[in-house]
């Protein structure tokens, strides 16, 4: 009996375990095929462009997950690319694969560093096989001449963009909540240093200034706070979509309107599309891009290098736009917005 | 009377009622208008309270939900499960996408809550039959869901953070037109009336106490601990359920790498503020949602305080030190020493601990 019933149970886990397998299969098809083609790479010649990617995997964000579609849809075979992709948050994993792509003699290797620093070895090894690196999505401490490009987002002109908005709409005074993201990471710091050089300026007030630590719940707390002090405010700046969706959530429990002609100014970051759609709703009021596209601009630098040009520069910031409740499109929000 | 404060004062209570006293008499003294709680009309046109205190009863509802469902698995596996996010995570999402693939009715929204709880449920039993019959730790056991489960998430989201937009939910997630008292609030006193009403007319209570406290003893005296440990897992599943379903009716947004995130820290030190072992064994209830709420007020407290965002997590550190040292064995027989000397009673030589 207790033979049979301990059987039972192994069966059960291994099912499970196959489960999960499943679960992980379907969650990264790319990955499993690009390690097959990674290691079944074809040495020959056939026209094809060959490229190695290393970039984080689509399950960390909204952002990667449009970042990652972004590549799958530039990088194709019918385009000239023979691709192979690892995804991995891991930077060791990164570098060994980095490493792999190299030894494979491909042609480019393109890079989104899960850390910055460690990179040396790496890159010295792609230059001395010929090997063109180009960063995109984040940069690496790394000497210039190491690498080809870098496409990459600076979250500061992020927060100046927005903060710009902000004073274009000529408030008689602006008496800001802001809500922090994860205190530390890039995005946080660039999309703060904006805001927090008018508080400085004098030029707007700071009611509160508290980090929600990117989370919705979190957010509403914090404004939830703020009308139970009964300190009056009219603008929340939260450092993305979910935590302005939080701070509204708020708003709306404590009967304080919101968005266009609304008592309160909603601003967020990211541009999810059902963000987007709360602008053209006019429920908030302005949301500010942090672009996942790089795909189509490095698909150019490829072109023109092939072709024996050079590249105009080395560090190409990806344009970001910011939207305006009055003026967004649907159109807008089916070109730009994330997700679905 | 004073036989009731008595009894207060050695029961596993006395330190998680001297850290909410305190926190209610700093904010006393900080700013009377913290207990404000007023009637105001709110964007839909309902009358509803508001104010710090159903803040915090509101935004502990998650918690203290949890930490009922954790304070019965350490009870019973002497350990504790670190994959609650993961796993409400995993639930909300599944919540999320049923919601979204219909016409969202009151039938719907039922059919997809019992949905998330079988799905979560399954993965309690996943983490139950990996304590329970392969006798293994049970933070080790609950570490894999912790590491997989907002991947699984992910995918059940097809990464993305959907969003549901209907008036059913945000009634679920803040107020049902013409009860000024939020919803989430109503959800955790029913669980609570029904957990204690489950505790009162079963054994389920004295059984997850005795398989804790001596699981061979247990087993001799014809308990099935092994069930015991598999049902507190179960249970704790749709703990999980309720947990994420409210969560995402809140915001009606389910982000899977932030929804809930840390959260089960929070329901471990909400059980242990509430006095009870780690170890397992002996439990209460009421102790781990006093627990809960003593955390969510601090936070709330410190955002009223505008503390600044950097220094926030070393001010929560500070407190929570102090509740736990306070709440500690050798402070508790030091404190008793103090009290029979000072009641001119001989010493006890033993105190439970």
């Amino acid at each position: 009996m207790k033979v049979l019933k301990s059987s039972l149970v192994l069966v059960l886990v291994v099912v499970m375990m196959f489960a999960f397998a499943a679960c992980n299969n379907a969650a990264a098809p790319a990955a499993d095929t690009a390690a097959d083609t990674a290691t079944a790479a074809p040495v020959a010649d056939d026209g094809m462009v060959k490229v190695g990617i290393v970039n984080n995997p689509p399950s960390e964000s909204g952002y990667r997950a449009a970042n990652v579609a972004d590549f799958e849809k530039v990088f194709t075979e019918a385009n000239g690319y023979e691709v192979s992709t690892v995804y991995t948050l891991n930077i060791d994993e990164q570098l060994n694969a980095a490493a792999q792509f190299i030894t494979d003699g491909v042609d480019y290797l393109l890079i989104s560093a899960a850390a910055t620093d460690g990179w040396d070895t790496v890159l010295t090894n792609a230059k001395d096989a010929g090997v063109k690196v180009i960063l995109f999505d984040r940069m690496i401490n790394a000497d210039e001449s190491m690498y080809e490009a870098a496409v990459v987002s600076d979250m500061a002109v992020e927060g100046q963009n927005a903060v710009a908005w902000l004073k274009s709409q000529n408030l008689e005074a602006y008496n800001v909540i802001h809500i922090q993201g994860v205190m530390g990471t890039a995005a946080q710091i660039g999309r703060t240093g904006a805001l927090d050089a008018e508080f400085a300026a004098g030029t707007m007030t700071k009611v509160v200034q508290q980090t929600a630590n990117w989370q919705a719940d979190e957010a509403k707390d914090i404004v939830a706070t703020v009308i139970s002090a009964g300190t009056p405010f009219n603008v929340i700046y939260a450092e993305n979509d979910d935590m302005a969706k939080g701070a509204v959530a708020a708003l709306d429990e404590a009967g304080i309107t919101h968005g266009v002609g609304g008592d309160v100014i909603i601003m967020g970051f990211d541009c999810n599309k059902w963000a987007l759609r709360e602008l053209l709703a006019q429920n908030w009021n302005f949301d500010q891009q942090c672009s996942p596209f790089q795909a189509a601009v490095i698909d150019e630098m490829i072109k023109t290098l092939e072709a024996g040009g050079t590249l105009d520069s080395k560090l190409v910031i990806s344009e970001e736009k910011g939207f305006d409740a009055t003026t967004i499109t649907q159109e807008d929000i089916d070109t730009y917005g994330l997700g679905d | 009377m004073i036989n009731g404060i008595k009894k207060i004062a050695r029961s596993q209570l006395l330190v998680p009622i001297i850290a909410l006293l305190a926190l209610i008499i700093f904010n006393l003294f900080r700013d009377i208008n913290f207990f404000t709680i007023s009637l105001i009309t709110n964007n839909e046109g309902n009358q509803v309270l508001s104010g710090n205190i159903i803040s915090i009863l509101t935004g502990a509802s998650e918690l203290a939900i949890l930490a009922i469902g954790m304070t019965l698995v350490t009870a019973a596996a002497r350990g504790q499960d670190i994959s609650v996010g993961a796993a409400a995570a995993i639930a909300g999402s599944v919540f999320v996408n049923i919601l979204r693939s219909t016409q969202i009715t009151p039938g719907v929204i039922i059919g997809a809550f019992v949905a998330c709880c079988l799905v979560a449920i399954l993965f309690g039993m996943f983490n139950g039959t990996l304590v329970a019959i392969f006798k293994i730790q049970p933070m080790i056991a609950s570490l894999i869901l912790f590491t997989s489960g907002r991947s699984v998430a992910y995918w059940i989201n097809g990464g993305a953070s959907p969003t549901v937009e209907s008036p059913l939910i945000s009634h679920l997630g803040s107020f049902i037109p013409g009860i000024p008292i939020p919803t989430p609030v109503l959800v955790v006193i029913v669980f609570c009336i029904i957990v204690a009403l489950i505790l009162r007319f079963t054994n389920l209570g004295l059984y997850t106490q005795s398989v804790g406290i001596n699981e061979r003893s247990a087993r001799l005296n014809g308990i099935n601990s092994v069930w015991i440990k598999m049902l507190t897992f179960m249970f704790l599943g749709v703990c999980c359920a309720i947990a994420g379903v409210i969560a995402v009716s809140r915001i009606g947004l389910i982000n899977h790498e932030t929804i809930l995130l840390d959260i089960e820290m929070d329901a471990i030190l909400a059980v242990a503020i509430g006095g009870n072992s780690l170890g397992g064994g002996k439990f209460s209830l009421i102790g781990s949602l006093m627990g809960a709420y003593i955390i969510q007020a601090l936070t709330i407290t410190l955002y009223a305080m505008q503390v600044p965002s950097t220094d926030v997590k070393a001010y929560k550190a500070i407190v929570i030190i102090a509740i736990v040292v306070l709440g500690s064995p050798i402070v508790k027989r030091y404190a008793a020493q103090l009290r029979d000397k000072l009641a001119k009673k001989p010493m006890k030589v033993t105190e439970n601990y």
